[in-house]
């Protein structure tokens, strides 16, 4: 049978072991998201502008990421900086690179989805009053889009809170790996585990409990 | 002011305009009719250059669209245009519809743009609305609405991309009038349309299309008062159209 000693589970755990992981987590899921939809937004008007020395390079990156394990892309990515510009960079800032390209890829995707739901009228009357390129996709179809799509960034938020754990790969302190060293302090691994499991899964439930209320208030009314 | 000479166009293979040559004077009011798929719309549309062509030339006002060097943004600033889908932006009110361009394509300033923005709405009946989001208005408020965008930018003509297909019928009236109510103000129209009281209202020529080509190009009277002259297509589309 198994017996589990929870008398550990306190407040000096939390803030000793587990809270600066988790602040890290949420650090880099925040970055992670705000630059993949940067970069994902730039990867997205590039595939879809038509002109051929645009679109290559942007799908060769995008199906070269959402091809590759994301846990080599952070192993490559902390191997290979270092060797590329001579000097190590740290942990946590391959990681936050790293989940940025990654995640570009991904959010990329969304974004196109996003702009092919705006209606084809919607460019033409933008156009037809005189607005230029960008300006029709930043006044017009872009925040059209991105309403469209908010709920979907949301998901694949979630998934990249989840994500985050596989930086225990290059030894960055993030969340899980809180817990495992609290685990180790303490001596008590499995307990530390269920509580680090406990803790993904009401962070994410309640992330995507919000997700499902937001979708019906941001539909646009056509 | 418009020059349509030779104009063609194709998609891939497929021929959707054939040697289109029209002009439309300042002040005057067109109607472009015939049978879905006579490439009504898609002439319309090359007119502001929505919609590219690969033969031809058109002149706005002085100034050839079929020029790589125009600035087309510039151009469409001009030239005003109506869909048939209405294409008002969903996620602005009324006022930022009728406003936006105004500031970021004319320069104007808020005030400016807002002044002048809603005085276009009450002249289409709907200052009231000012606030609302397009999905909260009827068919025939938005499209009236859309009347009011493409007039607050001052254009030296007005397009009408079959404005009233994709009305309720009982909506087709309120917009006929704006458009009617325009036209006696001595603007600039060209439309494409099937409402055929309204051209016999106020139009002045009427340009007939089959198979993308112009078959006829000529007065209101002659079209209506004398269909024994036309073409065979025409007066087959003119029995049809007239009957009911």
């Amino acid at each position: 049978m198994l017996s589990l000693d929870l008398s550990f589970y306190n407040w000096e755990l939390f803030t000793s072991y587990i809270l600066k992981g988790l602040l890290f987590s949420v650090q880099l899921t925040v970055i992670a998201t705000l630059g993949g939809i940067v970069f994902g937004t730039f990867l997205a008007l590039m595939r879809l502008s038509g002109k051929p020395t645009l679109v290559y390079p942007a799908t060769f990156y995008i199906n070269t990421m959402r091809s590759i394990p994301l846990v080599m892309v952070i192993l490559w990515f902390f191997l290979l900086i270092p060797m590329l510009i001579g000097r190590p960079i740290g942990a946590d800032l391959s990681a936050t690179i790293t989940f940025i390209a990654f995640e570009a890829a991904f959010f990329s995707e969304i974004v196109r989805a996003g702009i092919q739901s705006v209606p084809k009228g919607q460019a033409y009357a933008a156009e037809a009053l005189g607005m230029t390129y960008g300006q029709n996709m930043r006044l017009i179809i872009l925040p059209q889009a991105f309403r469209n799509m908010i709920p979907v960034f949301m998901t694949q938020t979630i998934i990249l809170f989840q994500d985050t754990s596989l930086v225990y790969a290059i030894g960055a302190y993030d969340l899980l790996k809180g817990f495992e060293i609290a685990g180790k302090n303490y001596g008590r691994p499995i307990e530390t585990y269920i509580l680090a499991a406990f803790t993904y899964f009401i962070i994410c439930f309640s992330l995507s409990k919000v997700v499902r209320k937001i979708h019906t208030k941001v539909a646009i009314i056509r | 002011m418009i020059e349509l000479r030779n104009v063609s166009k194709w998609y891939g293979s497929f021929q959707v305009l054939t040697d289109c040559s029209s002009s439309i004077r300042k002040g005057e009011v067109v109607v472009i009719c015939g049978p879905s798929g006579s490439g009504k719309s898609t002439l319309i549309k090359t007119i502001n250059a929505l919609e590219p062509f690969q033969q031809g030339e058109i002149t706005v006002d002085g100034v050839p669209l079929h020029d790589p060097k125009t600035n087309l943004p510039q151009l469409r600033a001009r030239v005003g245009m109506v869909f048939q889908h209405f294409e008002l932006f969903p996620h602005l009110s009324v006022t930022e519809n009728l406003t936006l361009a105004q500031m970021k394509v004319l320069g104007r300033s808020a005030d400016e743009a807002n002044k002048h923005g809603l005085k276009y709405l009450e002249r289409v009946g709907l200052l009231a609305q000012k606030d609302k989001f397009p999905g909260q208005l009827s068919g025939g408020q938005q499209q009236r609405v859309a009347i009011a965008r493409a007039l607050s930018m001052d254009p030296i003509v007005m397009l009408f991309d079959e404005p009233t297909s994709a009305l309720d019928p009982e909506m087709v009236g309120e917009v006929l009038d704006v458009m009617v109510k325009l036209a006696n103000e001595g603007m600039t129209m060209c439309c494409v349309t099937h409402e055929m009281g309204f051209a016999r209202k106020v139009s002045h020529r009427v340009i007939f299309m089959d198979q993308g080509r112009i078959v006829e190009d000529c007065s209101k009277a002659e079209f209506f008062d004398h269909p024994e002259a036309r073409s065979p297509r025409a007066k087959e589309f003119l029995s049809k159209i007239l009957a009911n």
